[in-house]
Parts: C-alpha cells; structure tokens; sequence
C-alpha cells in the first residue's frame, strides 16, 4: 500500500533496499561455497577447489534464484511492516495472530522459499549432498544389471530443514514483531548503521540457526519417514538399504551433515536478515519534508499538510520525525515554521503543525484515561473516580475546572461520560488555538498552574524568580469569586446528565439475568486453570499496547518544545505565543495523566533489561520514553521562558 | 598569546580567593564574611569538611565472594566450566594448565603453550597500546580528570545545571548531595558504585544523575522532595554493555535526550537513551579506545579524547567525526566556548593551551564537523617566575583539567606542575598553609588573563595542581581590553564551574599528602562568588 501513496518517499527506498540485498547476495554466496568445502587438512585444495566452484554455472544459476528469493521476502517484509507493533495481549491473541491467513501464507510462502535456498545450498555444496535421486550402491549379489535410482536421503533432509527454517524465521517473525519499525535514537548514515548491526546479525543468525537445526532434527528422527516414504512412492524411487537412514539416532549423529545444514541455515538466515536489516535501515531514514512549498504542485507534500491529512501511517512517522529535527537543529527551517503567509500574514505553518502535535497528545491523555478508568473499574472499586471529585480542594483541579468554565464560553459540549480532567484537556485544543487569548483569565490559570509546577519540584523554584510564586495565589484570589460560582454553574449540569444518562440505560429484567449468566459462565471458566492460561491478559503486554505508538507522541514532544524554545528568539511575530498556554495546559495535563498512570499497580518502574538481540524490543520501553521526554520538554519551555511565564 | 608572567603572584599564605569585586579578586580568610551585596546571589551552600580519615575505603580487594568461603576442590570439568564464565578462554587456559590431575599430560602442555600464545598476542597488543595493561583502577587514576584520583578525598564533583546543587564522589564509593535549600543530604551507594571517576547531572531535569563507575553506568533516580537520606539501590538504574568498562568520562547531550559514555579500553563510544536502556555503539577504530568526552553546550559536536596522540570531533548529528593527530601526547582535556564554535584543549606533555575554531553550526551542513585546518595556540602556561613578599615562586605547568564558564568570559585551569621554590625564600615549611594574593595588571587587548591558584607545598612534592581562572572576553573572538587575575589558593582536584551566570564556584580540595593534612583548609568546598564584573 505504501508504494501507491509516496511512491517519491518509499519506492525508492525500497527498491534501494532491494538492490542492495541482492547486490550483497553474490558477497554471502561466495563465503557459503568456501566454507561448505572446508577441508582443513588439504587447505591448498580446499581453497583452489572453491574458486574454480565460484564460477561453475551451478553457482551462478543458485545466485540468480536466491536473488528471486530476496526479491520474494523483501516484497513480504515491505507488505507486513508496521510502525505501530501489534502486541497480543493474551496467549490465545498470539494464537489467534498464528492461524490468521495473512501470517499462514507468509509461512507457507517462506517455506517453500527456505526449501528453494536449501536447494541451492546443497546443489553448491556438492559431494553426497547434490542430487534427490542417486544410484543405489550395486547389490552383491550381482544379478540385477539395470542400475536403480535411489532416494538421496541427505538432499531430502536438505531440503525439509530448509522448509522448516523457513517457517521457523517466519514464526519468529511474528513473535519477535520483527515487522516493527524501530527508529533510531540517532541518526547516522546508512553504510554506518548497516556496518554496526552486521556483527551482531551474523552472530545472531549462527546460533539461531544452531537451534533451528537441533529442533529440525529433533522433528525428523520423530517424523522423518514420513516424507522419506512419501517422496520415494511418488517418484518411484527406492531406499537404499546400504546406507544408514537418517531418521535415526546413528544416521543423526554424522558430523558432516549438521555441519552442512547449519551452514545452510547460516546462510539462509542472513540473506534474509541482510534484506530485512537494509529495508529498516532505508525504511527509517530520515526524509526532508518541505516547510513551505516552493511550488504550487508541491503542496501536498509539505510539512504541515502531510501532518493533518491522513497519510499512511509510516510517512506520518516520517513527517514527525522531520519535524523534530528541524526544530532541533535547523534555524532555517524553523524559520519557515514562524513565518506567515505572504498574503493574510496568517501563520499558517505553526497553527497546523501546534494543532496537529496537540491533538496528538490529548488523544494519548484521553486514551491514557480511559485506561486508568478501566483499571480503577477492574480492581480498586473505582477510588480514582472519587478523587478526581474530590479534588477542588486542591489549586490544580480548580485550574482544570475554571480552563473548563472557560472552555464552557466557547461553546463546545462536554461529553457527560469523561471526567472533568479529560474535559479541560481537551477544550482548549479543539478551539481554536488563538481564540482563548482574549479570555482574561487563560494566563492567570496557567501561572497558577506554573506555580503548582515549581512547587512540586523544588529546584525550580529557586531558578524562578519568588515574585511568580507570590504573584501566583493573589492572582488567584482575584479570580477566584469567577471561578468558583463558574465551577458551580457548569458541574452540576454535568452531573446532573450524567445522572440522566445513566436512567436513560436503565436495565430490563432479561437484561439482568442474562448479567448473572455471563457472570457465572465467566467465574466458572476463571477456575479452569487451562483456559485463564489462554485467556488472561498479560499486564504487562497491554501497557505496552497502550503505549505501542507512542514513538509518535515523543516525537511530538519534543519538536514542539523545541520549537517553542526557539521561539524565545526566533519567532519574529510572536505567532507561537498565542498558542503557548494551550501547549502547556496540554503537557501539564499528559504529565498528570502520565504520572497516575504509573502509581497503577501492575506497572512497572523500571524499564525490563534488554537482551542484546536481533529484534528490536525498544517497543517495550517505549512509555519510560515517553515519560522522560515529556518531562523534559516541560522544562525546556519553563527554562527558556522563566520568568516571562 | 596569553602567558603566566601576565598574572598576578599567587595570594599569601593562608589566604585564599573568596569572591571578585569590582573586578578585582579579593583574598582572604575562609570564615571572612562576604560583602553584603553578594550574600543575597550566593545560595547558602554548606562548606563542607570531608576529612579523609572518616572516610573508610573497601577493605575488600576481590570482587567475589569467594575468600569468604572454605576452599573446596572441584573436578577439572566444574573448575574449567566456571574459570570459562568468569574469565573466558584464558581462564579455562590457565586452569588446565594449571591441572594437577593426572593423565593429561598434553592437554596440559598444550594449553601451557597456547596460554604462552595468548599472553604473547596480549603484550603485543598492550605495546601498541600501552594503557591496556594498566589495572582498571590505575587506568582510571590515569585518565580521570581529578588530579590525583585514587589518593583525593574527592573523585568526582558535579554541579547541577539548574539549580544550586551538587554532588560529590568521595573516596569510600560513596555519593553525596548537597541542596541548597535542603537539609537532607543523600548518600547514594550501590554494590556496582565502584571507582567512581565522574559524574554528571541529567540536563533539564530535576534529579537524574548519572555516574560512571567501574564496571557500569549507575542512573541514579533521585526525588527531590524525598527526605530519605539513604536512597535504595532501586532508585538507580545500571547502564552496562559488555567490554566497557572502566567507564571514565560521561557526558550528557545539552538537549537531555541521550548520554554518552566512554571508556579507555572499548573503541567505541556508547549513546544511551536512558529512560529505555537502548544503546548504540559509535565505533570508530584507532586511538586504543575513549577517555574523555565533552559536549559542546550547543549540543552540535562532542570532543572525544583517546589514549593514543588523536582525538575526534564527533558532529552530534549525523554522527561523523573529524581525526585530530596531536604531535606530543594523548589530549588531556578540552573544553567548548558557550556557542560551541572553540574548542580549547590541552596535550599531555605540553604546557599550552591549543584552539580549535569550528566555522559556525547550521543544521543544513549534515555530516560535516567544519573544523579549522590546523590548531592554535592561545595561551602558554610555561613555568614563570613570580616576585613575591615571600620569595620567588614559579608556578606553571601542564593543563590537568580545564572547564569555560557559561559566560565564555572565564577559564578555569588546574595546572599540574613542578613548584619551585627558590632556597632563598623562607617559607619552606610543610605546615604552612596555601598562599594566595592577588595584584590587578592590565594586559594588552587580545590576551588572556585570569587567576591562578597555588599552594606552597614545598618541591618534594612532585605534582602540584594549580587552579588558574583565564579570562576571555564575552565573545571569544575579541578578548577583553580590561581584565583581572586571581588565584584560588587551595590545590583542586576537580574543577567545575557553578552553572548559573553570575555566580561561579570551584570547587579546591586538596589532595591529601602528608604535607597538606596539616593545612586547616583542607578538604573544603569553598564558594567564591565573583560577582558581576562592572564592564
């Protein structure tokens, strides 16, 4: 789908990705041939033997074919990518994501593409392992003269753990999410990235593919006569009965052969890893978006469209990317991003990328509480709930229900269900963010707010200068008589319909009874143990899958306040600082949201140590990002604006 | 050019620096009282005494626990199997070789000559690179930039970016820090804190520190409004990547994203996104390995010194770097004006300071470091002679340490040289206390000038650290036409420059010989406030 779309931004990348695997491919098979016909003991031979093999035509028409192959995985890597990994919550949602048909077939599709490999593997290598159909050792007894043709059974062995390797690599796919993208947290060239991730994809795909042969022969001492009897019936071939079958513990044990088949897994393994690794590599690069178009038809591609329209989501990533970078290292750009419109002098730029960024951050505040509310629903008995009530007593809340007041003047209907905190939230992003300027009250509030900010983290304090702290409870008092008789006018018709609401569903008598029912099915199968083993969620997995786009949010994060930051010095129109108390209402309250969230139980503290492997897991860590960048992004805006807030 | 001879002599003995006024450095007493006018700028910070006899070092030499326990004999299997998880393939070398069961005779032999092979391969390595085979302790007294590391009361020292607090390394592995406006005082241990050789606070932040030690990275989390005074090693989080370690030099980016570490045997650098624990190598092959890290305040580029005679300019965006051969030695230290267009750096073995320019950072120029062609030098801290009521002194020396104020107005060096005093000077005695004094000069327009700060141990003592505050201009293309010179009397281990402009600290303590434990101003940390300067 993504090749329809930005064709200019990712077929070439792809393509790029594609050439290059390829291009590589001679590289691997050449290493391949040299080490299949290791022989340490004539190293003369072994090494004049495997240059006069490199240009054989068999070498040359298994390159060819294996480049097939890469072309055929690469297509199945750029259609399963995923920016956002899918992370199933409970065993069954993985078995669930095994059987669906989308993973069946990539499956199928890549074990018949590891027995293709596997096939060129052992046409390359040679000796005993080269052909399906030999013929049989020349009985003793002499008396029949027609040679037969007997079933190789090393090339069908071969050939099998090549099929099992290549369905093993694609559940490992699944399981591993190795279809997410990772973005780096630095960036850096290509050939750079490609040379640092190659030791530890080589030594990766060694041991990986040591299990896959150890599981693979496991499988066929067990099953192995299966396809053994299959094969030799329908092509009509025999079994020599000279020679050892492998489907047994003797057979197993010959050095050479899993020498052979862990070589060819080596190398199955890292062609496909190499056209994996070059597609993230060239996927995730950085691409320059426009600010301003220099040209009419180029529009559509610039910055701040490609933000609010609706793009796939990896160019959305790409777009946010941009963004904080720009706003990190290039005053130019950022520039742009200040500027107004030539005529009008709107700014147009900065209020779609703010809007854009801000309502990015309170759909992750509003999902983020109903979370919370479903957790508190679950386990605490809804004490949550009640403190949100509770609260008015303490200045933060009174700030959220008079930035609700004010938010009621503009003429947008709260929704009953939401809390009041969602409520403030989300107010003053879904106005327009320069029409609460005029409203007196905006920056008193967020003082306030500011206030409460220094005085939970002393450190601040002192870096602010005292006359804010004071400043803030008088400004306080003299707001407080609106406010309060505010907060009153505008709760108690909220709670006055949701108290509506909730009549509104009053529940029949059927209605009940079939409750109970669910319920008592629910505690009945709760008790079978083997059934909560499929069906429980697994806490930590559903954070993660709250969390799981969150890369976005921080990139968010952190070009907005780096461009408000900028903004002290470079925004010559002073277009930011209309928008300035809806940012900082916005971050104040995630930070809120963030902070409650981690108090849940069941969450962690710590990010889990990562294990240096292949797959990227930084999926896993990314709400510990999210929380840090957030933070920071908090006091990049009050450092640089201190006092002036 | 700048030199010594254009400073003022060092303060008299028992005086030291405390404040500048009128842009005069004025000397004094530790317990004078400060002119009211700074009282109010200066954060009641605590003076604090950390003499060195309180504070235990580890008794324990080993890492394991194993002296504790009955020696038990094993079987070659279990002994090689655990002698491959501890040490790796020497190890299993050495414990066969080492065998005294019988019937392996060649397996003995053979792994006697491959344990030779080994211990051949591992020399020649070290003679390229000869700090390899320095202990990982020696190898961090070696490249940390406190001066005398492992005999110091102090390690490391930190200020934090925003707001008056600090943190101190001290020798019993044992972190402390000190707020202003708190009378807490955590003291941060962990089983990893180990050698610590430096420190730095998480920018843009409240309470993240990060420590380099021994055998990792600890992250210490620290609430600024808990009261514990002990927090527990839950709060800290263990950075660590196999192969790096001793980590001796830290560095967070200004933007408080990510953090670099370095350490003298891995040859790459590594870039940690804390908050998830992902790093990335950034390898570059050449130098033996990275010892000193410093990141411009502008965030664009990062200096990395080796232990070999180049360092590298890293760009902070696209991550390449530019190769700097010195002639000399390794670079010691270096340091970055506030806009991160100089870089000033010193060489082992050489007593000047050499400058770098950087044509000036665009984000458009991706991948390029833009550094000048060659280095120059601004300033020569050659040994001089000083005039002085007590006799001639001779102050100069190689740069151990070096740190620019936010300002870019000051320098602040500590000098490692040779003191001298001429026979016919007659304060000889070890007793005596650190001199200071303090004479205002005009130097011409385009030089430096600044404070330098000495002690009057007398010449046995081979290496005295000095600290000596350069002055610059605003702009560090046009140095100042007016200019000051001061000393700081006590010998520093470590330099740091309090973040907030107008006020700066450093930071003195004393490196403890025999000599200066009689010194009553030992082991202090000491506040000067300078003050604005009337410009």
């Amino acid at each position: 789908p993504l090749t329809l779309c930005f064709p200019q931004v990712l077929g070439w990348r792809v393509a790029a990705a594609v050439a290059w695997s390829v291009l590589l491919l001679p590289v691997c098979t050449a290493a391949f041939v040299v080490l299949s016909g290791l022989d340490p003991f004539h190293p003369l031979r072994w090494i004049s033997n495997s240059f006069n093999d490199l240009y054989s035509s068999y070498v040359i028409f298994c390159i060819l074919l294996i480049s097939v192959v890469i072309l055929v995985i690469s297509i199945f890597n750029v259609e399963f990518y995923a920016v956002v990994p899918s992370i199933p919550c409970s065993r069954l949602a993985l078995i669930g994501k095994i059987i669906h048909p989308q993973q069946v077939i990539h499956s199928v599709v890549h074990a018949v593409m590891g027995m293709l490999v596997a096939w060129c593997a052992a046409v390359m290598t040679k000796g005993k392992f080269q052909f399906l159909a030999v013929a049989c050792t020349p009985s003793e007894s002499l008396d029949n003269a027609v040679p037969q043709m007997c079933l190789n059974e090393y090339h069908l062995f071969f050939l099998l753990s090549g099929a099992f390797m290549g369905y093993s690599y694609s559940l490992l796919y699944l399981i591993n999410n190795m279809n997410y993208l990772p973005f780096p947290i630095i960036q850096q060239y290509k050939y750079l990235r490609f040379r640092r991730s190659l030791p530890l994809l080589v030594k990766h795909s060694c041991v990986e593919s040591l299990y896959f042969v150890r599981n693979f022969s496991v499988a066929y001492y067990f099953f192995g006569y299966i396809p053994k009897v299959w094969i030799s019936t329908t092509m009509d071939l025999h079994i020599d009965s000279k020679l050892h079958p492998l489907d047994t513990l003797t057979g197993l044990l010959d050095l050479s052969l899993f020498y052979h088949a862990w070589l060819c897994g080596v190398f199955l393994l890292i062609t496909w890893y190499i056209a994996w690794l070059l597609f993230k590599i060239y996927a995730t690069e950085t691409h320059h978006f426009p600010v301003q178009p220099t040209f009419a038809e180029e529009t559509d591609q610039c910055l701040p469209k490609i933000l609010n329209s609706n793009p796939p989501l990896v160019i959305k990533f790409l777009a946010l990317q941009d963004l904080m970078l720009l706003s990190q290292y290039s005053p130019v750009r950022r520039q742009e991003v200040f500027s107004l419109s030539q005529p009008g002098g709107h700014p147009h730029n900065w209020t779609a990328i703010s809007r854009e960024c801000l309502s990015l951050l309170s759909d992750l505040t509003q999902r983020l509480i109903t979370q919370q509310e479903a957790a508190a629903a679950n386990g605490r008995a809804k004490q949550p709930a009640g403190e949100l009530k509770v609260s008015p007593q303490t200045p933060g809340a009174v700030v959220t229900e008079d930035m609700s007041f004010q938010s009621q003047r503009s003429n947008i209907v709260p929704r009953a269900s939401m809390s009041s905190l969602v409520k403030s939230s989300l107010m003053p992003l879904k106005t327009l963010p320069g029409s609460d300027v005029g409203s007196p009250f905006s920056s008193p509030a967020l003082n306030c707010k500011m206030g409460i900010l220094d005085v939970n983290s002393p450190w601040h304090g002192s870096a602010q200068s005292p006359h804010l702290i004071r400043r803030g409870p008088k400004l306080w008092t003299s707001g407080s008589d609106l406010q309060t008789d505010g907060s009153q006018h505008e709760s108690f018709p909220v709670l006055s319909a949701a108290r509506v609401g909730s009549e509104a569903v009053q529940p029949s008598f059927i209605y009940t009874w079939l409750q109970n029912k669910q319920e008592q099915i629910k505690n009945f199968l709760s008790k079978r143990v083997l059934i909560m083993y499929f069906f429980s969620k697994h806490p930590e997995a559903s954070i993660q899958a709250v969390f799981s786009d969150a890369q976005m949010h921080i990139w968010a994060l952190e070009g907005l306040s780096h461009l408000v930051a900028a903004s002290f010095t470079e925004d010559r129109f002073g277009v930011v600082q209309t928008t300035l108390p809806a940012i900082l209402n916005t971050l104040l309250t995630l930070q809120e949201v963030v902070d409650r969230h981690f108090k849940l139980p069941h969450v962690s503290s710590k990010p889990p140590r990562i294990s240096g492997s292949l797959a990227d897991t930084s999926y896993k860590t990314l709400r510990f990002a999210l929380r840090a960048s957030l933070k920071t992004a908090l006091y990049r805006i009050t450092t640089v604006f201190g006092e002036h807030l | 050019m700048c030199s010594l001879a254009l400073f003022p002599p060092p303060p008299p003995p028992g005086d030291i620096t405390l404040y500048e006024f009128n842009n005069a450095l004025v000397c004094g007493r530790l317990y004078e009282q400060l002119p009211l006018a700074f009282q109010s700028q200066l954060a009641d910070l605590p003076g604090l005494t950390l003499p060195k006899e309180t504070l235990k070092a580890h008794s324990r030499l080993e890492h394991s626990t194993r002296p504790a326990f009955i020696h038990h004999r094993e079987s070659l299997w279990k002994r090689c199997l655990s002698a491959w998880r501890d040490v790796g393939l020497c190890g299993v070398l050495k414990e066969i070789a080492g065998a005294e069961e019988e019937g392996l005779q060649w397996v003995k032999t053979g792994s006697s000559y491959a344990l030779a092979v080994c211990h051949w391969l591992s020399s020649l390595h070290g003679s390229l690179f000869p700090h390899l085979s320095l202990t990982s302790e020696d190898m961090i007294a070696a490249f940390s930039q406190a001066v005398d590391w492992a005999g110091c009361t102090i390690r490391a020292f930190a200020w934090h970016p925003h707001t008056s607090k600090f943190a101190v390394a001290l020798l019993d592995d044992s972190i402390r820090v000190y707020n202003s406006n708190s009378a807490t005082i955590p003291s941060l241990k962990h089983r990893l804190q180990r050698n610590v050789a430096a420190m730095a606070w998480k920018p843009l932040c409240a309470s993240i520190l990060a420590v380099a030690c021994q055998s990792c990275v600890l992250v210490w989390h620290l609430d600024p409004t808990s009261l514990s005074t002990r927090p527990s090693s839950g709060c800290a989080q263990v950075l660590s990547y196999p192969g790096h370690s001793p980590v001796t030099s830290l560095a967070w980016a200004p933007s408080g994203e990510l953090l670099l570490s370095a350490s003298p045997v891995n040859t790459a650098m590594l870039v940690w996104d804390v908050s998830t624990e992902n790093c990335v190598q950034l390898q570059w092959f050449g130098g033996g390995g990275v010892t000193y890290l410093a990141w411009s305040p502008d965030g664009s580029k990062v200096l990395a010194a080796t232990p070999s005679a180049v360092f590298r300019v890293w760009e902070a965006q696209m991550w390449t770097c530019e190769r700097w051969p010195t002639i000399k030695g390794r670079c010691q230290t270096g340091c970055w004006s506030p806009d991160g267009s100089r870089l000033l750096f010193t060489v082992l073995g050489e007593s000047v300071i050499y400058s770098l320019s950087f044509s000036e950072y665009r984000g458009e120029m991706q991948g390029q470091v833009g550094g000048s062609k060659t280095a120059s030098i601004v300033a020569d801290l050659s040994e001089t002679t000083f005039e002085t009521l007590y006799g001639e002194e001779r102050i100069g020396g190689e740069v151990h340490s070096m740190v620019w104020d936010p300002t870019g107005e000051r320098l602040a060096a500590i000098i490692r040289g040779k003191r001298c005093l001429r026979p016919a000077c007659p304060r000889v005695l070890p007793e005596n206390p650190p001199s200071s004094r303090q004479k205002g000069r005009k130097p011409r327009r385009g030089e430096e000038s600044g404070r330098e700060g000495s002690t009057h141990p007398p010449s046995f003592l081979p290496v005295t650290p000095l600290l000596r505050i350069l002055r610059r201009g605003m702009c560090p293309c046009s140095l100042p036409a007016s200019s000051r010179m001061n000393h700081l009397s006590q010998p520093p281990c470590k330099v740091s420059v309090f973040p907030q402009s107008p006020h700066y600290a450093w930071s003195p303590t004393g490196p403890l010989g025999s000599v200066s434990r009689s010194s009553p101003w030992d082991n202090r940390v000491i506040q000067g406030s300078p003050g604005r300067a009337p410009l």
